[in-house]
């Protein structure tokens, strides 16, 4: 049996998005500098979002959220704790299905009024399995310095003041929730707070009852006594009686019964939770409080006396030295006033004296004495990174390689007609930058990508135009209308010299040469094109900056390449616009003479 | 409470609907009727021939037993079995037209404690089945502890409680027991005084009735006793329990079913069947019963766990003669429920002044909250404060306040300052003061 019931090291996967109980979870977290979020995943049915904020201390992090208990297990299979904040119609179904699952050390349910016998079903069901059930009707439990389930304990202010941040000497067990809290909250002040509490829920039918839990608690270390608070009804607290007269448990106990009045009333009156009933003499608290006191544990005369008797109790294991005194940890203080952030930025900041790019103020990146280039700033905002010279120079390399290529291509062609329409200069940019897709400047993109995919699967120059051929695609980046390995691209020709001179090793460009002499020997201008150069040497180039091929598939998918294209043509494209401002040229007619008409009249359906 | 008590008429009613999943091998003419008078009984006899033509016995369905040792099972009126219509509902008009005494105990044929007086509402009314005594058994159902428990015995009627160890068969299950196990396990387990001959049938109608009380989620299921003639079963007198917490899906199954208050005690309340009302509206817990609403302590407090904690002291320090209510708010109201719940306690306090001329006493405790909005429940009993100034100061009302929790700073302040601007007497406390010191406080005032 596990001697505790959690650790800093426990995550949870939390059914139904309670984002006040989680929140609550996470500034716990915080305060007790705990590292990870107790809260690995969140499921939620019916949620289309992937994520939900929260804050952790003054900062956010993202939760993930699921659909289903599988994949949030699947995702997240440390979490082994699943706090199931489902209905009363629900919560059987999802702890059965988590049992089936398996891998959850315990299970919490909050649902109060589950059907008996799908309780007891499910109950027993746990319990074959191992798996500690907390609750029904529940507020949960606590490890204090570990892990906290949910609400219980109240708010942070609350759980430091009753000490439920660290690691007391008491083991509590109580039914009710609330009294739960009132009683870290008297232990905290008579004594040196709880090394552990469970309530147990107000069910009839409960999974783990007292005597599990004292007995888990029996074999903590931290544990020096515990406190047990019962209600009228049920026989759970004779398993106890039991336990001590077999040896089974031989720290100290306290206990007390709530529920002294319900002597007074016929059975018709209900005091309390649903279990709180008693269907015979040996069931009311009268009968409980002095069978326990009898078998030795200490029993005070009233609720209110509960104060003095755990007092006396820690002073006397103090005193034998068996609870030491506790050295307060340190701990972070959550913020009292935090605001969720709608927007994020992670690049830049002018909330200082001066701007900065990732921290570098524009001033040690701007004037030429810096050394700094237009490749450097690319790097730090775009990337985050300060890239090496070699490479912030290629980056300045590829955006001078493309800022134009003459009037005639569709995207200058497109920014001058609209210039010569009157339009401004931002209007007109953006008409041409419009045309930047799949066929106009894609290349970069999907030749990155193809030639990524065969490297990375292995396929040689032959497997790859035959995978190529199935996709029912021309290869990108392969191919040029007049150009030919003996009337070369010069453009090519000055990239790859450039990277065979400055990169640390170039292995896809080299895999891309090897494509390319199949290719052109079997059509001489199918050769690499400048496209396809730049595509795969920005792969080359981070693959030795040490990005994982994760993180470069995440570059091709975000294009993040075609932004290389759409930064260096735009020099191009406002070129483009201003010589037609200059030339003061008219409105733009296509000629009519130029324009094949076939308009058969319109048939009727 | 998750197990209620419901009427021997739909008992009959929910194994009637299910007769033939459970006991396809057994016939139940299912011939009963629930009438509140004669008048009623006449009408339902239009439709239901078996009225007219057979002779009946009539006898209370208001959840108490021992009807027979109460002289209320009218099965003859010269002679046994010759019990008319007329007879019946001009003998249901008689018994419903006063209060009756009824004795929940006996010793022997002696009546033993006092007698509950009450009306008789609803009466049950089926034909009168000759049989012979060894054609009747006894059997019934019920959860101890963790395990469900079947009782049988080849004796049923009024005496099986007498010499129960000697004529009753217990057999345990746990609830993991697969069907074939408890099959095994009944016919195993038939008592010894079953005829030989009808072993295998009591043995077959044994194993239906205990799937019957698992399927349907009965809490409590008996029949003392039923009459197996062959393959015809009478259900001669039942007493059932739901699971009322298996309700959402048991819509089907039950039908229609009303949980009815017992005999002899106070009918509820409006305002207590309103309390009822809003907690079954809201996700959170509402609830209110009335113990001597003429008393001065009137209770409202947060949580199962605490109210009764307050009541416990309250018991242990003042008595109970001066205790009112019993109560608690918890699992998040809001603060409209809040509002309406604090109104109610307040109109029933506030109806008469204390005839001992003592002013009356409102606690309104509460533990630590683990997640209920403090200033946010307080606001809705500010809001009730305002309604009902006037009236709680005619009673000379004083107000003791204990709580924390989620923003309990603010509840206490706003409670305190809203009170000091009515002009009521109030005190006010957060968690450093003990849970129900506010209660002695109160005496000692």
């Amino acid at each position: 049996m596990a001697q505790q019931l959690f650790t800093r090291d426990t995550q949870a996967i939390f059914w139904n998005n309670n984002k006040t109980a989680i929140q609550r979870m996470l500034d716990y977290d915080y305060t007790i500098k705990r590292e990870t979020p107790s809260v690995a995943a969140i499921v939620a049915p019916t949620s289309g979002n992937k994520f939900e904020k929260f804050f952790f201390g003054p900062d956010e992090v993202m939760i993930p959220l699921f659909k289903t208990t599988a994949d949030a297990k699947a995702a997240q299979p440390q979490a082994d704790a699943l706090l199931n904040f489902a209905s009363f119609r629900t919560a059987y179904d999802v702890t059965m299905e988590a049992l089936n699952l398996g891998g959850f050390k315990s299970i919490m349910i909050t649902a109060e009024g589950i059907p008996e016998r799908l309780a007891r079903g499910m109950n027993e069901f746990a319990r074959s399995k191992g798996v500690i059930v907390i609750g029904p009707a529940t507020v949960g439990a606590i490890t204090p310095g570990a892990f906290k389930i949910a609400n219980i304990g109240g708010t942070i202010e609350n759980i430091v003041n009753s000490k439920l941040h660290r690691a007391g000497s008491c083991g509590l067990v109580t039914r009710s929730g609330g009294l739960f809290n009132e009683l870290s909250n008297i232990i905290s002040i008579n004594a040196d707070g709880i090394a552990e509490g469970v309530a147990i829920g107000g069910d009839r039918f409960v999974g783990s009852v007292f005597i599990d839990n004292l007995l888990r608690m029996e074999q903590n270390p931290n544990v020096k006594y515990m406190l047990l608070l019962g209600e009228v009804g049920g026989v759970e607290e004779y398993k106890v009686i039991e336990a001590i007269k077999a040896g089974k448990l031989t720290k100290p106990i306290i206990a007390w019964c709530i529920g002294t009045i319900a002597k007074y009333y016929d059975s018709g009156v209900q005091f309390g939770h649903a279990g709180a009933s008693a269907n015979d003499e040996r069931e009311t608290a009268d009968a409980k409080n002095a069978a326990m006191r009898k078998a030795g544990i200490h029993v005070p005369g009233s609720f209110n006396d509960i104060p003095e008797i755990i007092s006396a109790v820690y002073h006397d294991l103090h005193a034998q030295g068996i609870i030491k005194d506790i050295k307060e940890p340190h701990m972070n203080i959550c913020p009292k006033i935090r605001r969720s952030k709608e927007f994020i930025c992670t690049i830049s900041d002018d909330r200082g004296d001066e701007a900065t790019y990732a921290g570098f103020p524009i001033s040690s990146v701007a004037t030429p004495d810096t050394g700094k280039g237009i490749g450097d700033v690319i790097s730090l905002l775009w990337f985050k990174k300060q890239y090496p010279k070699w490479a912030t120079d290629f980056i300045e390399t590829v955006l001078k390689t493309v800022a134009d290529h003459g009037p005639a291509v569709s995207g200058a062609h497109n920014a001058k007609v609209t210039a010569r329409a009157g339009k401004s200069v931002v209007e007109s940019l953006v008409t041409g930058l419009l045309t930047i897709g799949p066929r106009f400047g894609g290349a970069i993109d999907g030749a990155a990508k193809y030639f990524k995919y065969a490297d990375d699967n292995g396929l040689d120059p032959k497997a790859f135009l035959k995978y190529m051929k199935g996709e029912g695609v021309p290869i990108p980046g392969i191919g040029h209308r007049i150009k030919s390995l003996k009337n070369p691209d010069l453009r090519v020709t000055g990239l790859m010299n450039y990277a065979t001179e400055h990169f640390p090793s170039t292995p896809l460009l080299d895999y891309a040469r090897t494509v390319e002499q199949l290719t052109t020997s079997k059509k001489e201008n199918l050769i690499l094109n400048v496209d396809g150069t730049i595509g795969i040497l920005m792969v080359d180039m981070w693959r030795a900056l040490g990005y994982s091929e994760k993180e470069i598939n995440e570059f091709i998918e975000s294009g993040t390449l075609n932004a290389f294209f759409i930064v260096g043509r735009s020099i191009g494209f406002i070129g483009h616009v201003l010589d037609e401002k200059r030339l003061a040229m008219p409105m733009y007619r296509h000629p009519m003479d130029d324009i094949l008409y076939d308009v058969p009249v319109a048939e009727k359906i | 409470m998750a197990q209620k008590a419901i009427r021997e008429f739909d008992a009959k009613s929910i194994l009637a609907k299910h007769w033939d999943k459970y006991f396809p091998d057994f016939t139940y003419a299912y011939e009963t009727v629930m009438v509140q008078n004669g008048s009623e009984l006449k009408e339902a006899a239009k439709d239901k021939t078996w009225l007219k033509d057979k002779s009946l016995v009539a006898k209370p369905d208001m959840l108490f037993g021992k009807r027979g040792k109460n002289d209320l099972v009218l099965f003859r009126d010269k002679k046994p079995g010759d019990v008319s219509l007329e007879k019946a509902a001009s003998w249901i008009d008689d018994k419903s037209s006063s209060k009756q005494s009824v004795y929940f105990s006996f010793d022997g044929d002696t009546p033993t404690g006092d007698a509950s007086v009450d009306m008789l509402t609803h009466f049950i009314v089926e034909p009168f089945t000759p049989h012979k005594q060894e054609e009747e058994y006894y059997i019934s159902a019920t959860c101890v502890g963790d395990d469900d428990m079947l009782y049988m015995s080849a004796e049923g009627g009024m005496e099986v409680e007498e010499g129960w160890d000697e004529k009753v068969t217990e057999v345990a299950f746990k609830i993991t027991d697969t069907e074939a196990a408890i099959a095994k396990k009944i016919k195993a387990n038939i008592p010894k005084d079953v005829a030989k001959a009808d072993k295998d049938a009591f043995g077959e109608f044994a194993i239906g009735f205990f799937k019957a009380y698992r399927e349907l989620n009965f809490a409590y299921l008996e029949i003392n006793p039923f009459v197996m003639q062959g393959k015809k079963i009478e259900l001669l007198d039942m007493v059932a329990k739901l699971d009322d917490t298996a309700g959402f899906m048991m819509v089907d199954e039950w039908g229609s079913v009303e949980y009815p208050t017992a005999f002899g005690m106070e009918a509820k309340s409006p305002e207590v069947i309103a309390v009822e009302e809003a907690d079954a509206k809201t996700g959170a817990s509402l609830k209110l019963t009335l113990l001597k609403p003429e008393a001065r302590i009137w209770t409202m407090v947060a949580g199962g766990g605490a109210s009764v904690v307050y009541a416990d002291t309250i018991a242990d320090m003042a008595g109970i003669e001066d205790l009112a209510n019993y109560g608690e708010y918890s699992g998040g109201p809001t603060t409209g429920e809040t509002k309406f719940y604090a109104e109610t306690l307040l109109d029933l306090m506030t109806r008469e002044k204390d005839p001992s001329g003592r002013g009356k006493v409102m606690i309104i405790g509460g533990a630590i909250a683990n997640f209920t909005d403090v200033a946010k429940t307080f606001t809705g009993i500010i809001q009730a404060f305002e309604i009902y100034a006037d009236k709680m100061k005619e009673i000379d009302l004083k107000i003791y306040v204990r709580r924390g929790g989620p923003n309990y700073e603010k509840g206490l302040k706003d409670i305190k300052e809203a009170a000091d601007r009515l002009g009521l007497y109030i005190e006010v406390y957060g968690p450093e003061t003990h849970v129900t010191d506010i209660v002695r406080m109160a005496l000692e005032k």
